[in-house]
Formats: C-alpha cells, structure tokens, sequence
C-alpha cells in the first residue's frame, strides 16, 4: 500500500507528461488526479491505521531496492514508516489531490499559452512533485531524503517557471533555484559529516549512534566544534533554504510568480515545510546541540516577526499569504528548536490545510478577476464571489487563531490556528524563551491585522480599480469550490481533534510517536492545563533512547508538560494579540479608509523600509549579485575570452601555421636538402648520447 | 639439418620460385598481357601463404644457425604483410591497366618484395637483416618509377633510391660499429656481450642502425623522402609503401632493439621517444599545409608510424603488442583510405587535390560516410577504431613511465585532426563546384572501402580478436 502511495503519483507523471499525445491532454489531466487522489485516501488509511506500538520503536521500513553500493556506503531504497511519515503523507497527498482538481477550473483557459498544449505538463509537474516530495519523506537514509530535496527543488523551479515566456517568471525560478542552492550545500555538508562521523547514513545507524557521538569533536573551518553542534547546525542551513528562514528567504516570495495552485501546493503547504520536517526528524541530533537548536529558535522567531512586518505592508494578495507563509513556518522552527517536535509538526498540519485553502481561495478570487492580483483593485467582492468569500474567511479565522481561550472540553475550542499557534507560544513561554515568546505574540497581532486587511481589501468596501473587470468579476466553477469545502474541514477541526496526540500530555504524544515515556515521580500537584481534564495529575516524561519512535525527545526536556502549566495570562496573549490586530485592521480598512494612507506618509522611511521587505534584495543584489556578476565578466572577458581562445587562437591560427610553413620550407625537394635532415638528425642523436650518455 | 632449414623458410622459398618461374615464363610468352592475371595469381598466393603460415605455424624455431627466426611475432607480421600486400594488389588492378602501367613485373616486383620483408621480420643476424631489407628496397625503387614516362615518377624513384642508399649506408655503419664492439653480428650473440652493458662504440651502432630502420619507417627526421615519394609514384605503389613495407620496418626495427639490445632498453628508449615525438609533431603539422592526398597521406603516415613508435618506446611486451596492434588498424584504414583515393578521378583521369572534394557528398553519399568513418578514424575519433589503436599505444607509454610522451602524442593528435577534419568539412560543407569528380567506381574499390569503413566501427567489439595475437606476439619478442 505505502509503495503505491509513493509511485502513483510518478506513474501519473511519466504518462501523463510523456503521453498525453496519446491519451490526450484531458486523459492526462484525468489520470494524474485520480492516481493522487488514490493516493490520497491510501494515505488515510495508512495514517489512521498507523499505530506505532505495534511495531520496534514505533518505526517500519518497508525496502524497495538496493540503492547504492560502494565501498563502505551502502543503503538500500526504502520507506521508512513512523508516525512523522504518515502525517507527511497526509498532508502531501491530501493538499496534492485537492490542487490537482482544482487546477482543472484554474488552468482552464491560460493567456499565456495562446496555441501550445500546456495542462498535461502543469499536471504532469505537479505529480512529480508530489512524488518527489513523498521520496523526502518517506526516506530511510539522507542520500533518499537529499534525492527527494532536490526533486522538489527541480519541481519547484519548472513550475515557478512555468509562463517560461515571462521573464519575471524566469527570473524568479532560477532565483529560487539558487538560493535553495545556498541552503543545500549545508545540507550535503551535514550529510558528508554525519557519513564521516558514523560511516552511515541511515537513520537508524545514526540515531543509534547520536548519543555516543556527542560527546565527539570535529575539525571545521580551522577549529574543533562538537560533533553534533556542527551537524545540526549544517543541517539547518539546509532547512533554512527549503523553509525560507530569514537570509535565505528571498526567493519565496518571488516564487509566486507560479500559477497559484502552485503556490498552494508548493509554497505552502508542502515543500516550504520540508525544512521543518527535517528539523523533526533529525531529532536525535537536535537534542544534543544546544547552541544549534538555540539558533534553530532566534531565526525562526525573527523570521515569524520579520515576514509578519512585511506582510503588512505588501498590496500583492500572493505576496501577503507568501509572507505569511514565511512567517508561519518561523513559528513551526521555534517549536522544533525549543525541542516540542510533536508541536512542530502539529503546527504543519493545521497549517498545511488552512494556508492551502487561503492560496486557493486567492487563486479563486484572481481567477474571477480575471489576473488581477493588486488587492488595491477589489474591493466588494464578497458579493461577487460569496463561496469564495466564506472560504478566505474560514483560512483567516483559522490563521489568525480565533477560538474561545480558557475553555477546555477534552480539547481547545476553536479554529485550527488557534490550537496550533498557541501551543507554540506556550511552548516557547514554558521553555523560558523570552524573546521567541514575545516576538511569537507580536507576530500573531501583526498576523491578524495583515489577514483582515486582505479580507477587508478584498471582500468589503467600495469596488475600486477597473470597474470593467469589477462588472465581469464571478464566483469560480465548482471544481475549484470543493476543494476550498474541503479543506475547510480541516482548517476548523484538525487543531481539535489532533490536540491530544500532537500537544497532549507526554503520555498521549508518545503513544501516538511511539517514544518510551514514563510516569514522573516527583510530579508535585499544579493546577492542570485547559480546565484540568486530567484528573490523575500524573505528569508524563519522555524516557526513550535516540531512535526509539518518530521523535527524540531527552529526558530532561520538559518543555512539553511545562507548556500545559504556563500563567493565564501567557494563554490568553496571544488571543488579545489577534484581537488587537483585528481591531485595528478594522479601524484602518472599514472605519476610516483614509487613515492608511495618511500613516503611510507621515511615518515614510518606515513604511519603505516595509514595502521593500527590509531592503533584503537589494542588499542580496549589492553584497553578492553584483560582484558574482562582475567576476563572472572577468573571467568570461578577461579568462575565458582572452586568455583561453586567445591563445588557442593564437596557437590555432598563429603558431602552428607558422610551423607548417617551415616544414614546407624544409621540404625543398633537393636531395641534397634531405640527406642533409637525415645527417643532422644522425649528429643531433650521437651529440646527445655522447653528452648526456653516462659513459 | 639442412633440410630443416629449408623447411622453416618454405614460404619465403614458395614465392621466390614463383616470382622467378612466372617472370620467365611471362618474358618469353605474352608479356604485359599477363598483368591481369598474374596480379589475380600473385595476390592469390598471398593469401594462402598468409593463410598456411597463420593457420600451421608455432612455437618459435631457428634455421640457418639462428640468423632466421620464426617465432610468433614474425608470424603475426607476416601475416599482415601478406594480406595488405594482397589487398593493395587487388586494388591496383583497374587503376593500372587503365592508365596502361599494368606490366607483368608489377605483381612480380612486389612479390620480391614481400619476400624481402618475410626476411626482415625473421632475421635472427646483421647480415640477414640487411639482406632482406635491401631485396625490398631495390623491388619498392623500381615500383616507384615504374612510370617510366613521368618526370615525377621517376623523381620519386631515384629519390627513394639515392637516398636509400644513404639509409643503407648508415644503416651498414652502424652494423660494422655493432659487429665491431660486440664481436658477432647474431642478435643472440649481441645481447650477450651487452649483458654488462652497451660501450658507446656499440651505442653508436644502434644510433646509425636506427637511424637507417628510421628512414624504412619514414619517421623524423629520416622522413624527407616520403612526401615526394608517395606523391611521384602511381597512387597503387604510394598505397602499397604506405601498408606492408611499414610493418615490415616496424617490426625489423622492434626486433632489433629487443633481440639484440635487449639489455639496454633505456638507451635505445631515448632514440625512439625522440623518433617518435617528432615525427608525431611534424606529421600532424606539416600535413596542414598540404592540398595533394597523396602528400596528405604522407604525411599522415609519417604522423602514425610516431604512435607506433611510442609503443616501441615503451620497452614491455604490452608496449610492442599495442605497437602491432597499431599498426594493424593503421593498415586497414589505410588501405580503405587509398581505396578511396584510387576512386578519385575527373574524366578518367586520376585527381589528388583534396578541394576536388568540396560537397563530395551530395553525389556519393555512401562513399563520403565511407570516408568520413576512416578520417575519424584516421584522427583517432572514439568510437572509431583508429582511437582504439591510440587508447593502447598511450597506455603503453604511460606504463612505462613516458608520461610526457603520451601526453604530447595527445596534443599531436588534437593538432593532426584539423587537416582529417578539414576534408570531412570539404565533403559535407564545402561549396558547390563545377569541375566535379566522377561518380560510381570499381567494384573492387568500392568493397574495399566500405569494408574498411565497415571495420573501423564494427571492430570495436573485439578489435577483431587480433588482441591476443598480439599479445602472443610481442611475448615472443620481449622475455
């Protein structure tokens, strides 16, 4: 079952790419989506089946090939099923399918492509990805899970570029390409060392391996830095790229240069969270680094506030969500830096559905604004586009974390988001991480206001812009509805009902990892969490060694359990915080329309310093753009044009007919000419001999 | 013992009665008339003496108390002589008789020869060697001239022949030296007074006997005479000086140095490191300048017999197995080369200028694939066999140490390509002409060069298993 998890999609995409001549480009398009949605229910069935004490350390590997055989490398093709898989599957699967039908109303009719056949290769690119993707997470040793990197990253720059026409698109494409580029080499370099440390790279050999190894050293740059610091740290490097974590960040947002199916499938719910992922399952090794981990959590804080500042200000409806994006996946880092893993990958499954769903709503509403993405050109249009409307409404609900904060029935009450995010901010309180929590809590108000003010640019006030296209603006064909209907199931319950197993009490998240935990003795009485439900007030700890179940979480890292004990007033910031930002959105877009305008001028060098997302790109352009152009020219001018076919030029066009010239000269056709070569030769040998002979 | 004797060397016996018993027979009765036939006749004996000696001989025995050898390597080259011989032949036949050069000496001539070169490749002594070296050469003077109207022609043949003599000369000096410092002009003999090492009395020997097989290889700088020799003769004759006297003279050269200076490898290893560089350079430059095939080829043999040497240089077995595995891929290309080139005519009267060729291949399209299958062999294109025959002769030097040797044989080659290319580029891109070469050929000509062709790329398989003969061969000569 899991195998034809993994190649539906790749069988969608060979066909469907390499014969939709054959079978058409609607057969195409017909067969990539049922595979995935094959695929898809498989996935279900696979997670809510999945039960983790059923098999040795929560874990099972199914193998499907030897992969590489050499020297003393050797690892086999195979899928690695534990709990952290099969929430990836059903996320990946579930976002994909839903993408695939409704790229059928989106991609409809494309202005881009007037007369070329364009549906059966966006489909067939969208499969590969997915199978690209499923190879990442279903991998068994680094090599695998690198492969599937990079394969998304292949899918990822032709699907960015896929109006190849459009230079912008072009530009973006191989800007994200680069950039990832950036962030793989840490990641190949955390492979080279962890193969260098272990003489493995499976996960199993290694995560056996991570406690002897912390206590080792390794020689990097000039010095000797812990073993695992450095491998966790590289590996990072490699999230940071993938997740677009601040510094490596910049291609994101370009990246929406994309049909926004893509942008949905791609850089929202699914590959962008494959640094996240990484982070999750490299657990082992986090939990013995420290210093990385405390890095793990400063940038993703930063980048949860930094994007969020830049979300504000952005007119682009894509770029908003993107930014958004980024500043999500910010927080997802916070919660696997501070060690709640189980919270991280919680956070990617609520988030997966609602920012999916947002992507798809915006899509829907650029689709019946005919490409329109100025958000200062809606206006109104919940009208127009009502279905849509409900369906942007529900994501921002759920993004911004609304919910009835106190209240306790089993689970928290309220939209996914709310569930999700909170827990983080708890967790980063719990953890004693000042400035992650507050920079969390800024960011949920900065979240809220950016929300709303999409959904009150768009939705509500006057039409503005264009009236033609305001006139011709109309609500999406229903292929394009259902999946919003859909996804909105999970942008409301996922964060209720996978509360327990994701940010229960150590107990409930082990069970459901497959990680060893035990009873804590010393547990003393506290208050319990969320209207103390547990009323045997026995407090759980984690007690598994590196390897046993999807997660490792030390011993000492109490952070889980201290997440449910924070001060009240710690739950209800983040709400008052969404709250807050709620208000204010409101104020400024609906009370007094006028008042952004007049901020924005009064308040200029911050306002561009916003516009222009921190200067980050132009920065980027002045530090490495441009000089790595300018020693391109050099060596492009100067080497390669000068040096190298000027002298092979010279030698080519100079040199050797001057040679050949004088062989001609030589060749006189005199006897006495030749015999005298001969007798020189005879003289020039015996000369030589007599000279350098040893007689 | 005399009658063993005789026995060993019945082949060589076989084709001299031949050609005395059918020189008399056809001087008395129809004279040139028997050209035809007696080309069929003698390239027919060719190949069944190629055949007898491939097929019954072995092991290795001596006659004529040692200064005849016939061991596994002489077998192989004359295996190899005889069938290009017998090739060349086949091919001359129309071309001649066309242009009323088809005497009955021909055949006869070139069989004398071969016989020649059968000795050379067996010598076991000085004075063998020279014997069999100078019955060829007065044949191959004769051929060369066979003209005897054309200034050119004959040009060529006293140019050959005066400067043969010089060879000759040099060639005799260094043996008297070699006799003189050793005491014995056996092969056997030589290597046991140089078993404390060679004085330089007797490194002078080597160097004027070298000096002399170089001119017989036609490296440089001994190779002044071959660009006017092979341009002068009649295209058959350049075809046949470009196939069997070459391995002949290889193979002669590899059995001296290692039969009988076997023991100083290093000396003579600097000789033919030094023949072969420069004849590598010098063949692949001067070709460049040159617009006459013939000339051209020249050249390009000059430029191949410097890949050969350099597995000579090596101074191991592999190193003269990849010699005759060289040369054997050398011969086939050329002969479908000069196949090619026997083809080339304009009103029936014979062409050698290579723009003659411009879009040749519009109005030939077998033939110029044909051709351009051999020019990259010629220039050592994989997968071509031709970069076979390089692929084993850079290997050998690099073996042996001579790692600077392959490297420049490797910029020779890049160098040497341009002018194989360049009539590639002729054929396929050149501009359209007027004075166009005729279409359709001899049949004869026709298979030799698409068969030729036909084994440059086919042959990659297994290089036609010629690789353990090879190998057999050369540990025969080098133990």
């Amino acid at each position: 079952m899991e195998q034809i998890i993994l190649f539906a999609p790749l069988v969608g995409a060979i066909l469907g790419g390499f014969g939709w001549k054959i079978i058409g480009e609607t057969g195409a398009q017909w067969l990539t989506t049922s595979l995935l949605f094959l695929a898809a229910i498989l996935s279900w069935v696979v997670f809510l089946t999945f039960d983790a004490s059923a098999y040795d350390n929560g874990t099972y590997t199914i193998d499907i090939l030897t992969f590489i055989q050499s020297g003393t490398l050797d690892t086999s093709w195979a899928i690695r099923m534990d709990r952290l898989t099969a929430t990836m599957l059903i996320v990946i699967t579930t976002v994909s399918a839903l993408v695939h039908l409704y790229s059928f109303g989106y991609m409809a009719h494309d202005d881009n492509f007037p007369d070329t056949a364009y549906k059966a290769r966006f489909f067939a690119y969208l499969s590969f990805f997915t199978f690209a993707m499923l190879m990442l997470v279903t991998a068994d040793n680094l090599v695998q899970m690198f492969f599937g990197w990079e394969g998304v990253g292949v899918a990822s720059y032709l699907l960015i570029g896929f109006y190849y026409k459009k230079p912008s698109a072009n530009a973006a494409a191989i800007k994200a390409f680069v950039v990832n580029r950036v962030g793989d080499f840490g990641f190949a370099l955390g492979i080279f060392a962890l193969f260098y440390l272990t003489g493995s790279i499976n996960f199993d050999v290694i995560f056996s391996e991570a406690g002897d190894l912390s206590t080792q050293t390794i020689t990097f740059l000039w010095r000797d830095w812990p073993a695992l610091e450095v491998v966790a740290f590289l590996l990072f490097i490699g999230a940071m790229g993938k997740s677009a974590q601040l510094l490596l960040h910049t291609w994101l947002p370009d990246a929406m240069e994309g049909p926004t199916p893509v942008s949905a499938l791609i850089h929202a719910a699914t590959m962008v969270t494959a640094g996240v992922f990484l982070v999750c399952r490299m657990s082992p090794i986090m939990e013995f680094a420290p210093t990385a981990t405390a890095f793990v959590v400063f940038l993703g804080a930063t980048t949860a506030f930094f994007a969020a500042t830049v979300g504000l200000v952005q007119n682009d409806i894509k770029r908003v969500i993107a930014y958004s994006t980024c500043s999500q996946l910010g927080y997802m880092f916070v919660a696997a830096g501070i060690g709640v893993y189980s919270v991280a990958m919680f956070h990617l499954l609520t988030h997966a559905f609602f920012k999916a769903m947002l992507f798809l709503g915006a899509g829907s509403v650029i689709h019946g604004m005919h490409h329109e993405q100025d958000m200062r050109n809606y206006g109104g249009l919940r009208h127009k586009l009502p279905y849509t409307f409900w369906a942007m409404m529900i994501g921002t609900l759920a993004i911004t974390g609304v919910g009835i904060p106190l209240l306790y029935i089993g689970f928290p009450v309220g939209f996914a988001g709310f569930v999700s995010k909170d827990a983080i901010i708890e967790s980063a309180f719990a953890a004693g991480q000042g400035y992650a929590f507050w920079m969390l809590v800024i960011s949920a108000l900065f979240t809220s206001f950016y929300s709303w003010r999409l959904i009150f640019l768009t939705f509500y006030g006057e039409p503005r812009g264009d009236k033609h296209t305001h006139e011709h603006a109309h609500e999406s064909p229903k292929v394009m509805l259902a999946p919003l209907a859909i996804l909105a199931v999970g942008a409301i319950f996922a964060g209720m009902v996978f509360y327990k197993p994701f940010f229960g009490s150590a107990k409930y998240v082990g069970q459901y990892f497959g990680v060893p935990y035990a009873a804590q003795e010393h547990g003393e009485d506290h208050g319990d969490d969320h209207g103390g439900d547990d009323k045997a007030k026995t407090h759980y700890a984690f007690a598994g060694e590196p390897g046993q179940g999807a997660i490792y979480v030390a011993p000492e890292n109490t952070t889980l359990d201290d997440a449910h004990s924070v001060p009240v007033w710690v739950k209800l910031a983040p709400f008052f915080a969404m709250l807050l930002g709620f208000v204010t959105a409101w104020i400024f877009y609906i009370r007094k329309p006028e008042l952004p305008k007049q901020l924005a001028t009064q308040q200029a060098p911050l306002y561009n310093f916003l516009l222009n997302k921190w200067y980050f790109d132009e920065l980027y352009d002045a530090v490495f753009v441009k000089p790595a152009k300018q020693i391109g020219k050099f060596f492009w001018k100067r080497g390669d044009g000068a040096v190298i076919d000027g002298g092979i030029n010279g030698l080519a066009m100079g040199i050797i007919p001057m040679l050949t010239r004088l062989a001609g000269r030589a060749q006189s056709g005199y006897v006495f000419t030749y015999a005298f070569a001969m007798v020189i030769g005879i003289a020039v040998i015996l000369t030589f001999f007599t000279i350098f002979g040893d007689y | 013992m005399l009658s063993q004797d005789l026995n060993t060397i019945l082949p060589e016996i076989v084709i001299s009665l031949y050609a005395m018993g059918a020189l008399l027979a056809a001087v008395y009765t129809v004279k040139d008339k028997a050209g035809p036939l007696l080309v069929w006749l003698t390239s027919g004996l060719f190949v069944a003496v190629a055949f007898w000696i491939g097929t019954t001989g072995e092991g290795a025995t001596e006659a004529f108390s040692g200064m005849f050898q016939d061991d596994a390597f002489s077998r192989f080259a004359k295996v190899a002589i005889l069938l290009s011989a017998a090739a060349v032949l086949l091919m001359s036949q129309e071309y001649m008789q066309k242009r009323d050069l088809l005497r009955f000496e021909y055949p006869l001539l070139i069989a004398l020869a071969v016989v020649g070169m059968m000795m050379m490749v067996s010598a076991g002594d000085l004075m063998a060697l020279y014997m069999g070296l100078e019955l060829q050469s007065l044949a191959l003077y004769v051929v060369a001239s066979l003209r005897r109207d054309s200034v050119k022609s004959t040009e060529a043949g006293l140019k050959y022949f005066v400067l043969g003599a010089l060879s000759s000369g040099l060639l005799l000096y260094g043996a008297s030296l070699t006799y003189g410092f050793a005491g014995t002009t056996t092969f056997a003999g030589i290597i046991e007074a140089t078993e404390d090492g060679v004085s330089l009395g007797l490194l002078f020997g080597l160097v004027f006997l070298s000096a002399g097989f170089a001119f017989k290889v036609s490296a440089a700088p001994f190779h002044m005479w071959t660009p006017d020799v092979y341009e002068g003769s009649p295209t058959p004759v350049t075809a046949f000086f470009a196939t069997a006297p070459k391995i002949a003279a290889m193979a002669l050269f590899a059995r001296v140095v290692h039969d009988a200076f076997g023991n100083s490898i290093s000396d003579w290893q600097q000789i033919v490191a030094f023949l072969s560089v420069v004849s590598m350079f010098l063949g692949a430059i001067a070709a460049i300048g040159q617009r006459d095939i013939k000339r051209l080829m020249a050249y390009s043999s000059i430029a191949h017999m410097g890949f050969a040497l350099m597995g000579l240089a090596a101074g191991t077995a592999f190193g003269v197995q990849a010699m005759l595995v060289y040369l054997g891929i050398y011969v086939a290309m050329n002969i479908g080369t000069f196949a090619f080139i026997l083809s080339m005519e304009k009103d029936g009267m014979p062409v050698t200028d290579i723009h003659a060729l411009q879009m040749y291949s519009k109005r030939e399209p077998l033939k110029a694939v044909a051709m351009l299958v051999l020019l990259f062999s010629l220039a050592g294109v994989p997968p071509m066999l031709g970069f076979f025959g390089k692929l084993y002769v850079l290997q050998a030097a690099y073996g042996a140490g001579l790692a600077w040797l392959a490297v420049a044989g490797v910029i020779a080659s890049v160098i040497g390509a341009f002018y194989y290319l360049r009539i590639v580029y002729f054929m396929y891109f050149g501009e359209e002409r007027d004075e166009a070469l005729d279409t359709g050929s001899s049949p004869v000509l026709w298979a030799f060069l698409v068969g030729s062709a036909a084994v440059m790329v086919v042959g990659v398989v297994n290089l036609f298993g010629i690789e353990p003969l090879a190998e057999a061969a050369s540990l025969a000569l080098v133990n």
